[in-house]
């Protein structure tokens, strides 16, 4: 009755590791006949694809919007302790901007009122498009979104380094560069980075707001192959389990990161 | 001041008395902040009005006032729909985090099973979870009880607030010295005196800021409700935007949004530092 329950027609015959493949999707798709519960992200390549496709968008819109807050919150950091209060005023608004209002409220703002004044360019079929997409607003928004939380981590980290420690550095003949980049950098970044990786595993969970402005990340994946095939329940807890395991493995490793880069005498 | 008074006697800060700390005042989020968010709003406004044509429509300002009901309309919903989530989270997550700290073993894990998933599953996620796979009414003994949308959002926004609110009370009880425990001990309190006359109200002042923080949080989290299709102020603005169907007055009813939210979750991002420096002196 439907037609991608059918094997795939160009499948032809394969020797080891194809044939093992192919014995697991033809087990799903029996699977599927004797219970009902339709896996089609595992027998179908083609909504297989596109849920791979998506969760290495999902993976690489984390990773840029990570180095991109990262970078917006070291050079925060560096503005608020500027001479200028303009400068500090400037930073300490943005923060509490960014961290007072719903991040799905910022996208649709970014997306669609300031992306609604940018200028449009032609594209090659001599269409109208604008300048930045949807995947770059998504970027954007929630780099911003993540960067104001970057600014007081990374200011507290700062903070946190001792004065004596400075002195020290001065004492050894460290000019202020050079205690910035060897002594206070390092130091700070260690104290930091349990609440940096709270933000990222926050970070993660946020892309999942992409799906509104339709950038194809794995939840705007998952919704187009329930769509089509109306498994709603199994592509639901695909995404809870799927969503937990890329969590739980970020906690995991960034925990054993932070245990490798303690300092002996702070904290437990 | 006090300080003043050993100023000229010493100059050693350890012979100086500590700090009072200070009273926590009520926060300020009168006149000057009203301003400048008025300010943001209007020139928000401005500038969509300047690239309006000369045509005879109404100006973008009396546009935004004119939808202005419908949308605070929308924005109250939020905030009951957040009441609610928090109300609901917070009991099922108390529960959840005295199991946490339980003494049996299979009942601590599976409490703490439960806590991470919620936890680190992302609430848009569980929302699409709760609007899709909870029915729209019930049946129980020949009687409908309708199950509406938004029932169903608050009851997803409330499942990752359970799971933070169990991490907020096991860790408030965690971090207290472990000398409570043991003074109560010698003293024959009971395990469950020991946690609801010692322990507990101890708690409660160091879980306060983060619950007020996780508070804000699902405030803002609300507008998710719009992805799934509740009437809240997201919605709402989508339908006026639509209605009206003039691209200059995006920039100011987003604005207005943001504006709202701003307004409502600033003072408790305050409130909530001012408490965190509070109890940080005394503990």
């Amino acid at each position: 009755m439907d037609a991608r329950v059918k094997p795939e027609h160009d499948r032809r015959k394969k020797r080891g590791a194809g044939a093992a493949v192919d014995f697991i999707y033809d087990w799903f798709r029996q699977f599927y006949l004797d219970t009902g519960i339709n896996l089609t992200f595992i027998y179908d390549s083609y909504d297989r694809g596109r849920l791979i496709d998506g969760f290495w968008m999902t993976v690489w819109l984390s990773l840029v919007c990570l180095a991109a807050s990262v970078v917006i919150g070291v050079a925060g950091a560096w503005a608020q302790g500027a001479r200028s209060a303009l400068l500090r005023r400037g930073v300490a608004a943005y923060i509490e901007f960014f961290r007072n209002t719903p991040p799905l409220v910022q996208l649709y703002f970014f997306y669609f009122a300031i992306g609604s004044i940018l200028p449009t360019t032609e594209n090659r079929f001599g269409f109208q498009e604008p300048v930045l997409d949807n995947v770059a607003w998504a970027v954007l928004s929630l780099s911003f979104f993540a960067g104001a939380f970057n600014v007081e981590i990374f200011r507290s980290g700062i903070e946190a380094v001792p004065e004596s420690t400075k002195e020290a550095a001065e004492a050894l003949g460290y000019t202020r560069l050079q205690t910035y980049i060897w002594i206070v950098l390092p130091l700070a970044f260690r104290v930091c980075l349990p609440s940096l990786n709270n933000n990222l595993v926050n970070l993660v969970k946020t892309t999942t707001l992409a799906y509104a402005i339709a950038v194809p990340e794995m939840l705007y994946m998952a919704n187009q192959i329930w769509s089509d095939s109306v498994n709603v329940p199994e592509m639901m807890s695909f995404l809870l389990i799927a969503y937990v395991f890329l969590v739980g493995i970020l906690v995991w490793a960034m925990h054993r990161w932070e245990r490798t880069m303690r300092l002996p005498g702070f904290g437990q | 001041m006090r300080n003043r008074v050993l100023l000229g006697t010493t100059d050693l800060p350890v012979l100086l008395p500590p700090k009072a700390p200070s009273p926590a005042a009520p926060p300020r989020l009168a006149g000057r902040h009203g301003l400048w968010l008025a300010a943001l709003l209007l020139l928000s406004a401005g500038l969509a009005e300047a690239q309006t044509s000369e045509e005879a429509r109404r100006s973008v300002l009396a546009a935004l006032i004119d939808w202005a009901p419908l949308l605070l309309e929308g924005f109250v919903f939020n905030i009951a729909i957040s009441f609610l989530a928090m109300a609901l989270g917070t009991l099922a997550g108390a529960v959840l985090g005295l199991l946490q700290i339980s003494l049996l073993p299979p009942l601590r894990a599976g409490s703490w099973l439960v806590t991470q998933f919620f936890r680190n599953a992302p609430w848009l996620v569980l929302l699409f979870f709760c609007m899709f796979l909870l029915p729209f009414e019930f049946v129980v003994g020949g009687v409908t009880i309708p199950f509406p949308d938004w029932v169903k959002a608050t009851l997803g926004l409330s499942l990752p607030v359970m799971a933070n609110v169990s991490e907020i009370v096991r860790g408030a009880v965690v971090s207290l010295p472990s000398g409570q425990w043991e003074a109560a001990d010698s003293l024959a309190f009971s395990r469950r005196q020991t946690l609801w006359e010692i322990i507990l109200p101890q708690c409660v002042k160091r879980m306060l800021p983060p619950w007020m923080n996780l508070y804000a949080i699902l405030t803002m989290a609300t507008v998710l409700a719009s992805i799934v299709g509740v009437s809240e102020m997201m919605t709402q603005t989508g339908r006026a935007l639509a209605a009206e169907n003039r691209p200059e007055l995006l920039i100011p009813f987003y604005s207005f949004v943001l504006v709202c939210f701003f307004a409502y979750c600033y003072p408790i991002a305050v409130m909530t530092r001012r408490l965190e420096r509070r109890y940080q002196v005394k503990a």
